[in-house]
């Protein structure tokens, strides 16, 4: 079944990277297939950027996301801007610090993944705590290939890091779930 | 060597492409959205032995690689619609001089500066005819990242074979998206070598071609050299008041394309055995036809999809034969119709729709799946 999925936030907080991590982890590492696509545009640090990660197990003909199964937010204009196109079905998933519901919010799965960052010592990971929080919520990848994923994608020393993060994310979203 | 697997956006998957087809030389000038090609050669090429020169505009770019490639290296370009206008002076000087290299033209929406960052698919045309005078071109299209490096490599391997520059028309969207890459163990991929001469220095004829295409000396190889954008006869020597040296060298230099058109001809059918309307797609935009075609099929229309990876030459005697067998033919294209005049004027007007989009986006299947349903139904 194709899946969309759409990561939104603002330029910085590796927006760009949660996407071509999660699609490279479906496709190389689980087997499907998978796009991705940044958003492409004049965008800079501080000004809104978005990703999408097509997954699905057959041929991916349409490689944009128009209506995302699943959508994933860091900052309230994300959130603005994107939860008008989520499928009525859809989950969203937030940081809870960052972003403020409007009332009658459908499935909803929040995690405050700055701050547990921040716990971490660095702000910067919030994003591969996002990341683990989405694998443990949806079970779309499996945690094997999001870590493989995330490991070749930042530098040694940080390694462990990254790792904890994604771990962290990871049990809540799996406690997400069994709740 | 084993396969490998990469996750690449097809401008990268074409730069690796070009390194496993052994281009060593890229001169370019950054453009939105080829830049990532021109950044990840300047990156590669040194780790390789090759050479990276970012030149003062895309004028002096295609000059450089023209130059390259009579060095004896193969040599690349990348550009988008504002840096391939100003290259086409070149492109006809590699077609006179019959110079291997490859020009990569990521499409965005035009005419001008248009819209730097979104999709196009108008350069089709101008790939065709840019440059002035009578010539012929090859030019193939990619639809995935692993066409952009599959057919990279077959740009330059007929670049190699038929002394011609090779125009590879991506698209921003296909530029942009990634997509997994499969690399195949070196001794999988065929490479291809320009022909070298076989006589000796006194007797090369450097434009004298038994099957069309001259054997090929380079500068520094011990034989004369004659390169010039002057009609020439097959010594080299500028002939620029003979019309019978500029009847031979002209059909030359179109005939070893128009010739060879059934070689080059690339097309994948989708659906086709038993279609009555086709479309007929290239690029992004047969990946919305397919997902069209696959939607329109599960509703119990006839419809399979005709996506062309070489461009040019046109493949006429294909279309001419199906004519008779299909009903209607639908050419959905980003540009107001272009590969449309191709298509009718080998199948007729009455036979040819045309579903356009101006630029910026592409199209949504179901717009195409619409299009689809008004043709079948006679509308």
């Amino acid at each position: 079944m194709r899946m969309e999925i759409k990561f939104g936030g603002f330029g910085g907080q590796g927006i760009i990277l949660m996407g071509n991590i999660t699609a490279r982890a479906a496709a190389i590492y689980d087997g499907k297939n998978a796009v991705f696509t940044p958003s492409y545009g004049p965008e800079a640090r501080g000004g809104a950027a978005s990703s999408n990660v097509v997954i699905s197990e057959e041929e991916i003909d349409y490689p944009y996301v128009t209506n995302p199964d699943i959508l994933v937010v860091m900052s309230q204009g994300a959130y603005e801007k994107f939860a008008p196109i989520l499928k009525d079905d859809g989950l969203l998933i937030i940081d809870e610090d960052l972003v403020k519901l409007r009332n009658g919010e459908g499935k909803v799965a929040k995690i405050p993944a700055t701050r547990i960052a921040e716990e971490l010592g660095k702000r910067i990971v919030a994003n591969i705590v996002m990341l683990g929080f989405f694998t443990g919520v949806t079970k779309l990848i499996s945690y094997d290939a999001i870590k493989k994923a995330v490991l070749e994608s930042v530098p040694a020393r940080f390694r462990e890091l990254n790792e904890e993060a994604l771990e962290k994310g990871y049990r809540q979203g799996i406690e997400w779930q069994e709740e | 060597m084993k396969k490998q697997i990469k996750f690449y956006s097809g401008n990268i998957a074409a730069a690796e492409g070009a390194l496993v087809a052994g281009c060593r030389f890229f001169a370019g000038y950054p453009i939105t959205p080829s830049s990532e090609i021109a950044e990840h050669m300047a990156l590669r090429l040194p780790q390789v032995g090759g050479v990276f020169i970012q030149m003062e505009d895309e004028l002096a770019s295609m000059a450089a690689i023209l130059g390259a490639s009579w060095g004896g290296a193969k040599s690349m370009t990348a550009t988008s619609g504002p840096g391939f206008s100003l290259m086409q002076e070149n492109i006809g000087l590699g077609a006179m001089t019959e110079t291997p290299c490859v020009v990569i033209n990521v499409q965005r929406a035009g005419p001008s500066t248009g819209m730097p960052t979104l999709v196009g698919q108008a350069d089709v045309m101008q790939a065709r005819w840019g440059s002035h005078g009578d010539y012929e071109i090859i030019a193939l299209s990619p639809f995935s990242p692993q066409e952009c490096f599959d057919l990279t490599i077959k740009a330059f391997n007929l670049a190699e074979e038929y002394r011609v520059p090779v125009i590879v028309l991506m698209d921003e969207s296909v530029g942009h998206m990634f997509e997994k890459v499969v690399i195949p163990p070196k001794d999988k991929i065929k490479i291809v070598e320009r022909k070298k001469p076989t006589v000796p220095p006194e007797k090369y004829m450097p434009y004298k071609a038994e099957d069309f295409v001259p054997e090929m000396a380079c500068a520094g190889e011990g034989y004369n050299v004659h390169v010039t954008g002057l009609t020439h006869d097959e010594k080299g020597y500028p002939q620029a008041t003979d019309p019978e040296v500029q009847d031979r060298l002209v059909r030359r230099l179109c005939d070893k394309i128009r010739k060879n058109e059934k070689k080059l001809r690339d097309i994948e059918e989708y659906e086709m055995d038993d279609a009555e309307i086709a479309i007929v797609s290239f690029g992004i935009s047969a990946r919305s036809s397919k997902a069209a075609v696959r939607f329109a099929r599960q509703h119990g229309y006839k419809v399979g999809l005709i996506r062309l990876k070489t461009i040019w030459p046109f493949p006429d005697e294909y279309f001419e034969k199906l004519a008779d067998e299909i009903k209607k033919f639908v050419v959905v294209e980003i540009n107001y119709g272009q590969i449309k005049l191709e298509v009718e004027r080998n199948v007729g007007r009455e036979k040819t729709h045309l579903l356009p989009k101006m630029g910026g986006e592409i199209h949504k299947p179901e717009e195409i799946y619409r299009k689809i349903k008004e043709v079948y139904n006679g509308n």
